[in-house]
């Protein structure tokens, strides 16, 4: 059954549910942020419409900085910035950024421990029609890796703006990653956020099999549950927005009520989430775990469903993922 | 060499120091480089040339431009002394140590375990360094963030970005090159080490740089050529620097690798060694007698 803590949106498993990329989420975000704190400012590469950076150009022309298209010179720049005093935040999609500008994020953000808030935007496959070179998938690997880096893949809209908000507020490196195309809005504003708190959407008495999600899939998760609940199949779900620090303490909780674990995420399998989860059970607790994610490969161009049906990332993969798990035990 | 000023350049450095000062400060010079020999022989690895031909920038820096308190290496209103090519860092914590940050006697830990002199600088591990760097090519961008944020907040302290030659065939200097062109960075004023030496090779032989004056020129940036080893007309080139209000300015030092010991001056192979002891005692006999020409107590 739904969680009623998490106050889930009242139209979830209906077609009246809206949609929204999680993109909008930092525009708005960003602009709440800068509201709050004057020494927040957005510097963006040439993709202030799609990024949604514009947002905040539009509220504070004086706190903006448009770079071009130079991703390297973009982080270094907001490292610089962040020590003269300010919050950056900096914009682009994550193949350029963190893909483009690891080294001078590693060395003048990470080592450097500013508090600059790394904003990777199309990330997945579901970016879509513009192919592989755009599709994103070793960034949650990357940043995780790196030394005091907090690594947050917010679920939809409404808890990307959030995250935003609460990443402003850290005294350190964030990294946030965001899709482009419009996703099921399943939270509300009373759900709750917190940077390293997983949230439990799905819960059940005996449940045989946990659910961990992270970014947008935590929605396909929830429909995958709801159709495993008609065929009498209990399960539980955590939708874990913070790949990095992981809540281990409801990870471990919820691997030790379902003695199963499968996770869920827009990536490669290799090297993200489902590895953050299965490095920390293989060492606490050891159970069976299937990562759900992209197994070694590149996208493709496409529509972002058929992409997620092709990549087994889709509610129906998950459904399949979950019986297999529990049949073949 | 250099660009038509409208005040002759004698006069200018005649504006700018005594000939007491400059005595003053060719002492510190010469004491910085037998500090950062006598580190690198301690620590039996880094870099020789570049810190040696950095030596009597450093001095001008640390003992007459920077607005700066040892005591208060954190302090609100200090200029920043950005280093890009932070593989020379044995000359900043010599220089750093001798201006009264810390205790020369620390210099001696460079690159060992627990020290606070990092093998390449760390921020966070030894106050007074302003920012992380060792990757080359991150400098310029760094400190034209801090200039941008201090013109956004009123802030009048300078921003100064020290760099290597080599380093300019990174892409991201000539990221940081367009922006701070773009946003007309005056409070910013970058220093090229124009050694003309890097690890492979001589720079124009291993990918030709010139004309690098003329490049800057081209991304709106004033520039200046000077002696790199003539610390009054470097100070002089650093005020006129200031001076500019339109454009960052960039002051092309030309320096000699390993100045000072003249059996390594000029000689890329020195880009990344340190002298052994029987060296090093040569060594800081070069400098201390300026290759033989002035009698030293030690020497």
């Amino acid at each position: 059954m739904l969680n009623p803590d998490a106050h889930l949106h009242e139209k979830l498993f209906t077609d009246e549910l809206p949609k929204a990329a999680t993109r909008d989420g930092f525009g708005k975000g960003a602009v709440e942020a800068g509201t709050a704190d004057a020494r927040v400012v957005v510097l963006c590469a040439d993709l202030k419409e799609s990024t949604r950076a514009e947002e905040f150009e539009k509220a504070f022309p004086e706190r903006f900085v448009e770079l071009g298209v130079a991703e390297q010179n973009m982080a270094a720049v907001a490292a610089g910035m962040a020590l003269a005093g300010k919050i950056p935040f900096i914009a682009s999609y994550a193949v350029f950024s963190p893909g483009r500008n690891y080294e001078q994020i590693r060395t003048t953000i990470a080592l450097n421990e500013v508090p600059v808030k790394i904003c990777g935007m199309h990330a997945g496959v579901s970016v879509g029609p513009d192919g592989a070179t755009h599709q994103m998938l070793e960034d949650i690997g990357m940043m995780r890796m790196l030394p005091g880096m907090t690594v947050i893949a917010p679920g939809d809209a409404e808890e990307a703006r959030k995250a935003v908000v609460a990443a402003a507020r850290l005294e350190k490196p964030v990294y946030l990653r965001f899709g482009r195309s419009a996703t099921s809005a399943f939270t509300t504003e009373e759900t709750p956020f917190a940077v390293g708190k997983a949230l439990a959407l799905w819960n059940s008495d005996a449940p045989k099999a946990a659910l961990l999600s992270t970014g947008s899939l935590s929605y396909e998760a929830l429909l995958a549950v709801h159709a495993l609940e008609k065929e009498g199949v209990e399960t539980l779900v955590l939708h874990v927005p913070t790949i990095k620090p992981l809540d281990t303490e409801a990870i471990l909780d919820a691997a030790q009520r379902a003695g199963r674990v499968i996770t869920v995420e827009e990536h490669q399998a290799m090297g993200g989430f489902g590895s953050a989860v299965a490095e920390f059970l293989a060492e606490h607790h050891p159970v069976p775990v299937r990562r759900l994610g992209i197994r070694d490969q590149f996208g493709q161009s496409g529509a972002p469903e058929q992409l997620l049906e092709h990549y087994g990332l889709d509610a129906s993969a998950i459904v399949n993922a979950v019986k297999h798990l529990i049949g073949g035990l | 060499m250099f660009e038509k000023a409208a005040v002759p350049r004698a006069t200018l450095y005649d504006m700018a120091l005594t000939d007491e000062q400059v005595r003053a400060l060719e002492k510190h010079a010469e004491a910085i480089r037998e500090t950062v020999i006598q580190m690198l022989v301690a620590a039996e690895s880094g870099h020789t040339a570049g810190p040696l031909g950095m030596a009597d920038i450093f001095t001008a820096f640390y003992f007459h431009i920077l607005a700066h308190d040892p005591k208060k290496p954190d302090s609100e209103e200090r200029d920043r002394l950005i280093l890009s090519n932070g593989h020379i860092c044995p000359v900043r914590y010599a220089a750093m140590a001798h201006a009264g940050y810390f205790p020369v006697e620390e210099c001696l830990t460079l690159r060992k375990f627990g020290s606070r002199l990092q093998g390449h600088p760390e921020r966070l591990r030894l106050p007074g360094l302003e920012t992380t760097s060792g990757p080359l090519g991150e400098g310029l961008s760094q400190a034209s963030g801090i200039a941008y944020a201090f013109r956004m907040d009123g802030k009048k302290q300078h921003v100064y970005c020290l760099m290597s030659d080599g380093e300019q065939e990174e892409g991201n200097v000539w990221e940081a090159a367009m922006f701070a062109g773009k946003y007309k960075l005056s409070n910013l004023t970058a220093v090229m080490d124009r050694n003309n030496i890097q690890i492979d090779g001589m720079t124009e032989d291993v990918m030709p740089l010139e004309p690098v004056a003329e490049k800057y020129r081209a991304f709106n940036w004033h520039v200046l050529e000077v002696d790199g080893h003539n610390i009054a007309a470097f100070i002089a080139a650093v005020e006129e620097a200031k001076a500019i209000y339109e454009k960052p300015t960039l002051v092309i030092a030309h320096t000699i690798p390993g100045k000072g010991v003249s059996e390594i001056e000029s000689d890329y192979r020195w880009h990344g060694k340190p002298p052994s002891k029987e060296e090093a005692k040569r060594f800081l006999k070069d400098i201390r007698t300026m290759s033989g020409k002035v009698p030293h107590e030690y020497a």
